[in-house]
């Protein structure tokens, strides 16, 4: 997994609540073997008509550079499909911005350098405001001080997140090795049980 | 000492050990597998070169992209072709047995877990796939979980996990004629919203719950995740060891009588408390449908259609399925109706569309497709003569897997389309890109499959 820096960046902001799995990744986008080139297909039904040609309205189409995903509360709601998080992250995000994320999604999102920032409703409101006021403003999003504010003002939220996840994500480490590591725990809890 | 919760007892019996300041590793009785969620995980192990620790815990079918047609013929899609191949070569290489496409028991991972007595009380079970909810009708904790989680329970049988919060849905009472399981739960999810839930691992209780067969309480927990919640589950009781028995992989003799004595203490006790604790009367619930674009934009089928009211998501809601804010969804035209899926496509589920399109045709206009749980659900529906009537009424019997629920496959509903659904998730473009899904019960489908249009089923029960 790779380590999470300090992120500075423009947002897309999607102000839509109750965004789910399925319009984050179609069902029939999902037939891959691997982990890559989700991102392509990333909001596909929102970003482009039947016919591929490009939907010039949806924020996506009209924001380019930008390494933080805004979105309304309950972004990921749906299906467990990681591939979500996978389209997300493969399409250049660093950050995902909400004040409610679906559990599942959540996640999966940190098992893959994808940073959900958990902010509160007043906050992301203000933060929306910020990027109506002016696309071009940008956030900083610290992880090491669980800080995220907006630049060039003394706007800011701390939020929350698991400290060993926390750890995992500044270090780009991932719970499978960890998991490994205790392996003898494991083994030990299996003749327990059985016992 | 204060009592404790059946979601506590079962979960603190599967902790290995705490990570300080972090999550716990829970132990995972049976894993699940299919193959859209898990090639990743299998070239996962690969690569760390760790072999996959318990392969006989792990059960693998072939479902979420299979033709419901011509299962006997090579899979025509290539990519679907590749992920099922890719699956069958997984598991053979990884010892994992695989319920696949020709094999007896394929089907749905939902239903043939149940079905085969795979699933059981107290256990840990979970699966790539967020309705694996539904096996917490037996008392177990079950969840869904993504791919790299997978990848944990493949190389060391655990998962890191932070505990939910606990839950209680009471539901209480008599349900009135025409409704049933799948009404209690859009019902809840319509009060609750679908972020009511998150953080939160629910369990269902009342009078109402308990006079649900095994299949109606799977319908119930089924759903648990469209209100956010990592699951639902139901304290074991006789109808539960009466559906288990004999089951091919249920205990047997004497280790069935042992695992009795242990499953009998899988209840929450009388002075336990949840976080949470909201109560229904059954009394309140009609049939329900849904009429916009998430699972709880639900309303009584007679209900009039709510108002946007400046909320932005019941506005887009409202123009993509093109509905007229409070006005009526009765009489509403429709094209296609689709009974299947993890949520209902079990023989109880299909014995109930017969009992009402026995004798009567589909409305023209329909295009009624039925798609079987599994192979057993299948041919126990041959075995009826289920077959026979749904076949007499226009309803086109398909093989199992999951279908129009998620249209993966090549069973999609067209662009701007109705369909009156049985499955669990109505999001925009779920059934096929531009589809309008409608979510309902079995008897709310069959009877829009009559009438071909949404009908108020309590018509049809004199």
């Amino acid at each position: 997994m790779e380590a999470f820096k300090t992120i500075i960046s423009k947002a897309a902001p999607l102000t839509l609540e109750n965004v789910d799995t399925d319009q984050v990744i179609p069902a029939r986008f999902l037939k891959s073997t691997t982990r890559d080139g989700f991102g392509e297909n990333l909001f596909r039904d929102w970003r482009f008509n039947a016919d591929g040609s490009v939907k010039e309205d949806f924020i996506l189409n009209k924001v380019s550079d930008a390494t933080i995903l805004l979105a309304g509360k309950n972004f990921g709601c749906g299906s467990s499909r990681e591939h979500a998080a996978w389209a997300i992250h493969d399409y250049g995000f660093k950050v995902v911005v909400s004040s409610f994320f679906a559990d599942i999604f959540k996640n999966n999102a940190l098992n893959n350098g994808l940073l959900p920032v958990q902010v509160s409703d007043e906050f992301l409101k203000t933060l929306f405001e910020a990027i109506e006021q002016n696309p071009e403003t940008k956030f900083k999003v610290n992880l090491e001080t669980q800080l995220i504010n907006i630049e060039g003002t003394d706007k800011s939220e701390t939020y929350a997140i698991n400290p060993y996840k926390k750890h995992c994500m500044i270090n780009g480490l991932d719970d499978i090795d960890f998991l490994i590591s205790k392996m003898k725990s494991i083994e030990k809890f299996e003749q327990k049980a059985t016992a | 000492m204060k009592g404790i919760t059946l979601f506590d007892k079962i979960w603190d019996a599967h902790i290995v050990e705490e990570v300080k300041d972090g999550p716990q590793i829970l132990y995972i009785d049976r894993h699940l597998i299919h193959e859209v969620t898990s090639p990743q995980a299998f070239t996962g192990i690969e690569k760390r070169g760790v072999p996959l620790f318990r392969p006989q815990q792990t059960i693998a079918t072939a479902d979420h992209n299979v033709p419901t047609k011509n299962q006997h013929l090579p899979i025509q899609d290539a990519l679907s072709k590749t992920q099922v191949d890719a699956l069958i070569d997984n598991c053979k290489n990884h010892g994992v047995e695989l319920y696949g496409l020709g094999h007896p028991n394929q089907g749905i991972v939902h239903v043939i877990g149940p079905e085969l007595g795979i699933t059981q009380p107290g256990m840990t079970m979970v699966c790539g796939d967020s309705h694996t909810s539904t096996h917490g009708a037996f008392g177990c904790i079950a969840f869904g979980i993504g791919t790299s989680e997978v990848e944990q329970v493949f190389s060391t049988q655990c998962i890191l996990q932070t505990k939910p919060k606990t839950m209680r849905i009471n539901v209480d009472g008599q349900l009135s004629a025409g409704v049933g399981a799948k009404d209690i739960i859009l019902y809840i999810i319509s009060k609750i919203s679908t972020s009511g839930g998150t953080g939160y691992f629910v369990e269902f209780a009342g009078s109402t719950i308990k006079d649900l067969s095994m299949e109606g309480r799977m319908t119930v927990c089924n759903m648990s995740i469209e209100m956010g919640a990592r699951g639902g589950m139901i304290a074991p009781d006789e109808k539960t060891y009466a559906y288990m028995k004999g089951r091919p992989a249920a205990p047997k003799n004497e280790d069935w009588d042992s695992k009795l004595a242990f499953w009998q203490t899988l209840f929450t006790d009388a002075d336990a408390e949840f976080d949470k604790e909201i109560s229904f009367a059954a009394s309140e619930i009609g049939p329900m449908i849904t009429y916009g674009t998430n699972p709880a934009m639900g309303i009584a089928v007679d209900e009039a259609l709510p108002k946007a009211d400046g909320d932005k998501s019941v506005a887009k809601a409202l123009d993509y399925m093109q509905f007229d804010a409070g006005k009526s969804i009765l009489g509403k035209e429709v094209d296609f109706v689709f009974i299947g899926s993890c949520t209902n496509s079990r023989i109880e589920d299909l014995r109930e569309v017969a009992e009402i399109v026995k004798g009567r045709k589909k409305a023209d206009n329909i295009t009624a497709w039925i798609v079987p749980g599994s192979k057993h659900v299948q041919e126990q529906a041959q075995q009826e003569g289920i077959d026979k009537i749904l076949e007499e009424a226009g309803f086109e019997l398909r093989e199992p897997g999951c279908s129009a629920c998620l249209a993966m496959n090549e069973d999609k509903i067209p662009a701007g389309k109705y369909c009156v659904s049985t499955s669990n998730r109505n999001f925009e473009g779920r059934q096929g890109p531009g589809s309008r899904t409608l979510l309902a019960s079995p008897a709310t489908a069959a009877v829009a499959a009559i009438t071909g249009r949404i009908t108020d089923v309590r018509e049809f029960l004199n």
